[in-house]
């Protein structure tokens, strides 16, 4: 508890630091607000519904996103962490697609999909795939030898070795490839909309901006900041939850 | 042997089969051209936009953007890892906000560093550096913390300063962690690089791939697209090359 409240002098020494120079150095600032206003402009926003909008929208792309890039990344990573011929062939092509910055693709999205969702899940899905591929083909390799020979000895086809012995031997690492995915995602789809997508938290804090609205561009800084650290903490819990439930991943 | 050979061939007929499925569907019209050009106009408006056009130029200025804005990140958040993780009492009380600024998406600072410094590369440049700082800095800390409190002991009885226990046990006991947090921080500012270029209309490949969207240039896009994966993949090969150098005296 005493640890939190440390914690939190820091942040409230600045604050009162901002309030007080915008206040006096740089009132009625087309650039800067003081945390006060930009409280009651989140607090407006909050009240007639566009933060929740907005918020929504990006959470859902990034959900979506998420969820395809997962599944994908999943199961390429079981196959290439089960063969290690397939790991061998397929390694060239992950190593040359891996590395494209996904904002690359935001233009070529755009083109596809035009303005909407479907180009911020694409973008998004093609950002967590790749780290969900490598940590599932990490985790396939940590799984205990002997139960791969255990399979082996009862018979089972590729399809139930995959299901019955492998998914639940890596479940916690799976968790925690997750948690880098949410991160990834939220990080993502927030890009997308500063740079491309006129929707959601960061083209709403982008168009703020260009409203000359610092108070309200700060608000969704602030709340951007609150939603990340929420989903990230939310991940880390439910990682540890199954760590705890099935066996440590460490 | 033998098997590596094999391996090595399959690979290749992956990666082979790959651009012969994206020939046909060019070729085929399987999706419109506007959006899937021919392997060939891709290859075309690689080598136009590198020897007539400003492919060339953009590459050299996001690269350029991107190495500078790493630079800068990884010396910051070393120096004030270090600054912070020496000093108990600093890091008791600014880790938890250093934690809750971590998630923050560095791209989302973009509109407040446009509203403060307006559009211009030094704004870009001081985002992609306080972005890709975090990594840098947070790596410092987590590595100084991992010391091993023997190495704190021998440093006690030895009556090392700090700035000595620092340089001597701290940091060289740090090294795997931060180099790890440099090569992450490399991606980071490629990633804000590109997007402060597209938002903020300073030259580079950002620019470029965003401008090439608009006028339907497809292969000028793809070429685009390309080379910023040569950026990455280069980037991250040299790293880890230069991680496995640096590291080496760890294996003995």
């Amino acid at each position: 508890m005493f640890d939190r409240v440390r914690g939190a002098v820091v942040p409230l020494l600045l604050m009162a630091a901002l309030e007080l120079a915008t206040r006096t150095l740089a009132p009625g600032s087309d650039a800067v607000a003081p945390p006060s206003a930009a409280l009651r402009a989140g607090w407006a926003a909050a009240l007639d519904g566009s933060l929740w909008q907005a918020t929504l929208f990006t959470l859902g792309s990034a959900g979506t996103g998420l969820a395809l890039g997962a599944a994908l990344g999943m199961a390429l990573g079981t196959v290439l962490g089960l063969s290690r011929r397939a790991a061998a062939v397929g390694s060239l092509t992950v190593e040359l697609l891996r590395p494209v910055p996904s904002v690359a693709l935001i233009p070529l999205a755009l083109l596809v999909f035009g303005f909407g969702p479907s180009m911020e899940v694409a973008v998004v899905a093609f950002a967590t795939l790749w780290p969900m591929l490598v940590l599932t083909q990490a985790a396939v390799r940590q799984v205990e030898p002997q139960l791969l020979e255990l399979s082996a000895a009862l018979q089972l086809t590729a399809w139930q070795r995959a299901w019955l012995i492998v998914l639940p031997a890596m479940l916690p690492r799976l968790f925690v490839a997750l948690r880098l995915g949410v991160a990834v995602a939220l990080v993502v789809a927030v890009t997308v909309e500063i740079a491309a997508n006129p929707q959601g938290m960061g083209y709403a804090m982008m168009i703020a901006q260009q409203s000359l609205d610092p108070a309200l561009m700060l608000a969704w800084l602030g709340w951007i900041g609150v939603v990340g650290y929420g989903l990230n903490a939310a991940a880390l819990w439910l990682q540890q939850a199954v760590a705890r439930r099935l066996g440590a991943a460490s | 042997m033998n098997a590596r050979w094999r391996d090595r061939a399959g690979a290749l007929a992956l990666l082979a089969a790959l651009m012969a499925l994206w020939w046909l569907a060019a070729h085929g019209q399987w999706l419109n051209r506007a959006f899937l050009p021919t392997p060939e106009a891709t290859l075309q408006g690689l080598v136009d936009g590198l020897y007539q056009g400003t492919l060339g130029a953009s590459t050299a200025a996001t690269v350029g953007r991107m190495l500078l804005g790493w630079l800068l990140a990884s010396l910051l958040g070393v120096a004030l890892g270090a600054l912070i993780g020496s000093c108990e009492p600093a890091r008791v009380w600014l880790q938890p906000m250093l934690e809750f600024v971590r998630p923050l998406p560095a791209s989302a600072l973009l509109p407040l560093a446009i509203a403060l410094f307006g559009l211009s590369a030094g704004m870009v440049l001081s985002v992609v550096a306080f972005g890709a700082m975090w990594p840098v800095l947070l790596a410092t800390l987590h590595g100084l913390a991992q010391v091993h409190p023997r190495l704190r002991e021998v440093a006690a009885a030895l009556q090392l300063s700090r700035s000595a226990f620092l340089f001597k046990l701290g940091l060289p006991n740090a090294l795997p962690d931060i180099l790890a947090g440099m090569r992450l921080s490399m991606t980071v500012s490629l990633i804000v690089s590109v997007v402060g270029e597209m938002i903020a209309s300073q030259s580079g490949l950002g620019q470029s791939i965003l401008l090439a969207a608009r006028s339907f240039q497809a292969s000028e896009l793809y070429a685009g697209v390309l080379l910023l994966g040569a950026v990455g993949f280069a980037s991250n090969a040299l790293l880890a090359q230069a991680e496995a150098r640096l590291l080496r005296w760890q294996r003995v």
